[in-house]
């Protein structure tokens, strides 16, 4: 996001769900969403149905791209070199558009340039995808009359994220797939309401509506009648790691989704204090000095933003479950003995308030949000929502062409780590499993962890499906059954991180982006043995 | 657009060019009976029951795949019509359990509705009763296929909507009945559980596991919302019953998903009742997590923020969001780190 919002002026997708899926072509990159957005995996597989192209670079062989034309199976980490090799082959053949260059961009020169040394062999001996295969996805994202780029986190959870984004940003800047119907730069947000989260402000470097914390109090010391701070907070991981000494967490499990789980517990456990707001007794609130319950989505209202931007409402079925209160109104209580006067009945005045602080949510109106659908930037009542970004031109004025260079994984398989852990979610499962290990169906389909490792390094290890092996990395190990499978290629070992019993971010390491301080969940070293 | 006039039950209808005359016939308001025809799916014309008297034709052709033209005149409840409906029903019943009283489907089944409307009790073709299996092989979707009619909307949901295939009609005739390939278990040809063919299944032939026996249709009031998990959006509405969700049923004009789930979506909502849900407060006394009340929690909670604050700083203090809760609470608990503990060490997992 950080990325995004740098050379475009935004970080969210620039097109809606079903126009980026109805794209003539699809380039999805580090997503696997059949199993991660499954309606929107299920969309993308309608568009091939219907005609569409599909280019999935992933190293994995997920279900999409098996169903891809060109299946682009690089090496985990080697995405910016890929990138720069489609955007030098779209050059060397004339298929930038370059109209669109000089109307809305600036710095295409030196990204020219610098993509020039991205031969097709060049990027073949880094990703291990054939010459051949890069030369059509080239050939097939350049040709489209418009394309759509979708990605998750296999872009962005790597040391080198940023550059990742801002790579996709010059493909998609240079063919001039941007602000039309059918094009973009998509990346599909993982949990229900990280958009929300975002556009509130729940961000160390910017308030609501992304104002940075330079113009706090100009912006919201009026509003708020307080004066506020106005350095850069802390990320999550410099938070953990030893930043602070009181934490108070709601609903986040970062024992089981932060890297370096061991590291995690040990700075959880030399905090002065750790309050833990939830629904369930996570491994987090287990450490916890307080834990207060809250009341789950089906027991309390208000709206949830989805990937594309779109604001929806949440209505309360039940009474809050036992003596859990809404988070809302926890948060109300403690502020109150804090000693802030704050009365909000009901979470319709509090959207009120958003109303005014975040003008992009200017136009939307709590009470009819639920036959509403817009998406914003929707800045007044009659305005007609957005669902198309970047339209009449980046909307920071010209976008920018950012040169990037590929630099490999934080931390590289060697000798004594041979393999390369890559981490990521199940259908079946949800982030730490903390919702569907306690629901009943899915709990008892997948009930543990099934690392997934290539059938030519399960033979060389002597091991089956079903078979218990001890994963180790520089931080720790854990043990877990596998699954043989060509699904991962050689040397790559997946496993996800649902699992407490085979916690894989015991495994990961710390290495962030130095820009978004994204941490490299997808890449880490490991030795494999099997459990005997 | 290019709009045509036809006549339905004498009554001028102004429709797209295009419609069909089912179509046509619902946009007037005229409710014409269906079992095999989603708005969402191919039309197939394979059930009949929504079959129509059109001036000038001499059979009763299938509205939901017969193209609407100016000036066409259309009887949907004709005498004709509703013989052949009556007709309709009583082959279907002839292969369908009349368990209506412990049918969980009973209230929610649209072969049950339109027995009603026609007032057809029982079937009056007597005979062999095709063998079709019960089969429950995963722990979402039990598939009754004694009660399964042959309208197909499964068949065309998993191919149109999921693009899975994972299931398809075998056999012929009397034989022919809805299966996953070779027989064998729905994920083993490919299912993934979307549920969507059992919320257009007409006749209870495809049941939810999951709030399975927890109240009948009419028991159960609906709650429109959105979905918990990712980041799509899907509108989904909780079924509610004695205070208690008890299950999920698709919401069709929800915006992103238009009544299509995910497994975690259609089946993973039952975490809500969980005996593991945090009911109380825990404060920590002795070492322990004990049972504690909402004043001495949140006494707890101030007094422990205070004191680091007191002791190093605002900046010692840092705030961990949720992508899970609502605008509202992140909107909320990012003023209460501003603006109470004044410091802007506040995050949330976006890049987890």
């Amino acid at each position: 996001m950080a990325g995004l919002a740098t050379v475009l002026g935004s970080g969210a997708m620039t097109n809606s769900i079903d126009d980026a899926t109805k794209a003539s072509t699809i380039l999805l990159m580090g997503s696997n969403a059949t199993e991660t957005h499954p309606v929107i995996g299920a969309k993308i597989k309608q568009a091939i149905r219907k005609g569409s192209k599909l280019v999935v670079a992933d190293p994995r062989k997920t279900e999409l791209a098996r169903l891809a034309d060109i299946h682009l199976q690089l090496k985990p980490g080697t995405d910016a070199a890929l990138l720069n090799g489609l955007l030098h082959i779209i050059i060397d053949k004339h298929l930038v558009d370059k109209e669109y260059i000089s109307q809305h961009t600036e710095g295409y020169e030196q990204l020219a340039e610098q993509v020039k040394s991205y031969t097709p062999e060049r990027v073949s001996a880094i990703t291990g995808v054939p010459v051949h295969l890069i030369h059509q996805a080239a050939l097939t994202y350049g040709r489209a009359a418009a394309a759509a780029v979708l990605y998750t986190m296999g872009i962005t959870q790597h040391s080198n994220g940023t550059d990742n984004v801002l790579a996709i940003a010059n493909l998609a800047l240079a063919t001039g797939n941007l602000g039309r119907p059918g094009t973009g730069i998509n990346p599909l947000r993982g949990q229900n309401n990280v958009q929300g989260s975002c556009d509130m402000g729940a961000l160390p470097n910017v308030l609501p509506g992304y104002v940075p914390v330079e113009q706090a109090n100009q912006r919201f010391g009026q509003i708020w009648q307080a004066q506020l701070p106005e350095q850069k907070g802390m990320t999550v991981g410099q938070m953990i790691d030893g930043g602070v000494r009181a934490l108070y967490v709601m609903g986040e499990n970062p024992m089981l989704s932060d890297p370096d789980g061991s590291h995690v517990a040990q700075c959880l456990d030399n905090l002065d204090f750790l309050v833990v707001q939830d629904i369930f007794l996570t491994e987090t609130a287990e450490r916890a000095d307080v834990v207060l319950p809250a009341a789950s989505f089906a027991e309390k209202e208000g709206s949830f933003t989805n990937t594309e931007r779109r604001v929806q409402k949440v209505n309360q079925a039940i009474a809050p479950v036992g003596q859990s209160r809404p988070d809302w109104q926890i948060i109300c209580d403690i502020a109150q003995r804090l000693g802030h006067n704050w009365h909000y009945s009901f979470p319709g005045e509090i959207f009120a308030e958003i109303n005014q602080a975040v003008p992009a949510y200017g136009g939307f109106d709590y009470n009819s949000l639920e036959s509403d659908g817009r998406h914003w930037p929707c800045p007044e009542t009659d305005h007609p929502g957005t669902p198309i970004l970047h339209a009449q031109g980046p909307a920071r004025g010209r976008g920018v062409f950012t040169a990037v260079d590929y630099k490999g994984p934080g931390e590289a398989a060697d000798e004594q780590y041979p393999y390369t852990l890559t981490t990521g979610r199940i259908l079946f499962h949800y982030h730490t499993g903390t919702m569907t290990r306690n629901a009943r169906g899915l709990g008892k389909h997948r009930k543990e962890e099934q690392a997934e490792i290539n059938p030519a390094d399960a033979a060389a290890l002597g091991i089956a499906s079903g078979d218990r092996v001890k994963i180790t990395s520089r931080r720790g190990s854990v043990e877990t059954a596998v699954i043989v499978t060509d699904r991962v290629p050689e040397k790559v070992v997946f496993m996800t991180f649902h699992f407490r019993e085979s916690a894989a971010n015991i495994l990961t390491g710390n290495f962030v982006d130095p820009v978004s301080l994204t941490p490299e969940l997808k890449v880490a070293a490991v030795a494999i043995e099997k459990v005997v | 657009m290019k709009k045509i006039n036809l006549t339905i039950n004498g009554m001028t209808v102004t429709a797209p060019a295009g419609s069909t005359v089912l179509e046509a016939a619902r946009l007037a308001g005229v409710d014409v009976p269906t079992l095999c025809h989603h708005r969402e799916l191919t039309a197939d014309g394979c059930c009949r029951m929504c079959v129509v008297e059109v001036e000038g034709n001499h059979n009763l052709p299938a509205s939901c795949v017969l193209p609407a033209s100016d000036g066409m005149k259309i009887e949907t409840e004709s005498q004709a019509v509703v013989t052949a409906r009556k007709n309709i029903l009583r082959l279907m019943l002839s292969n369908h359990p009349l368990d209506c009283l412990t049918c969980e489907t009973a209230g929610g089944c649209r072969l049950q509705d339109y027995c009603y409307r026609y007032d057809v009790g029982e079937t009056t073709f007597i005979g062999d009763v095709a063998d079709r299996p019960k089969v429950q092989c995963n722990p979402f979707i039990l598939r009754d296929y004694r009660k399964c009619i042959l309208c197909g909307l499964c068949v065309r949901a998993c191919r149109e909507v999921q693009c899975n295939d994972a299931i398809d009609f075998i056999n012929r005739g009397f034989e022919s009945q809805v299966a996953a390939p070779f027989g064998e278990g729905l994920e083993e040809g490919g299912c993934t559980f979307c549920g969507l063919c059992l919320d257009l299944c007409p006749s209870g032939a495809l049941q939810s596991l999951v709030g399975h026996g927890e109240g009948r249709v009419w028991e159960r009031k609906t709650v429109t919302t959105t979905c918990t998990y990712c980041g799509v959006g899907c509108r989904l509405k909780l079924q509610v019953n004695d205070g208690q969700v008890v299950g999920i049923s698709p919401d069709f004009d929800g915006p992103v998903n238009r009544g299509h789930m995910c497994v975690k979506g259609r089946f993973g909502w039952d975490f809500i009742h969980s005996p593991n849900r945090l009911k109380t407060p825990l404060v920590r006394k002795d070492g322990r997590l004990q049972e504690a009340t909402w004043d001495e929690a949140l006494d707890a909670v101030a007094r422990g923020l205070e004191q680091t604050r007191d002791q190093h700083g605002s900046s010692a203090l840092g705030v961990l969001s949720s992508a899970r809760c609502t605008n509202e609470e992140n909107y909320l608990l990012q003023k209460l780190a501003r603006v109470a503990l004044g410091t802007n060490n506040i995050d949330h997992c976006a890049r987890l």
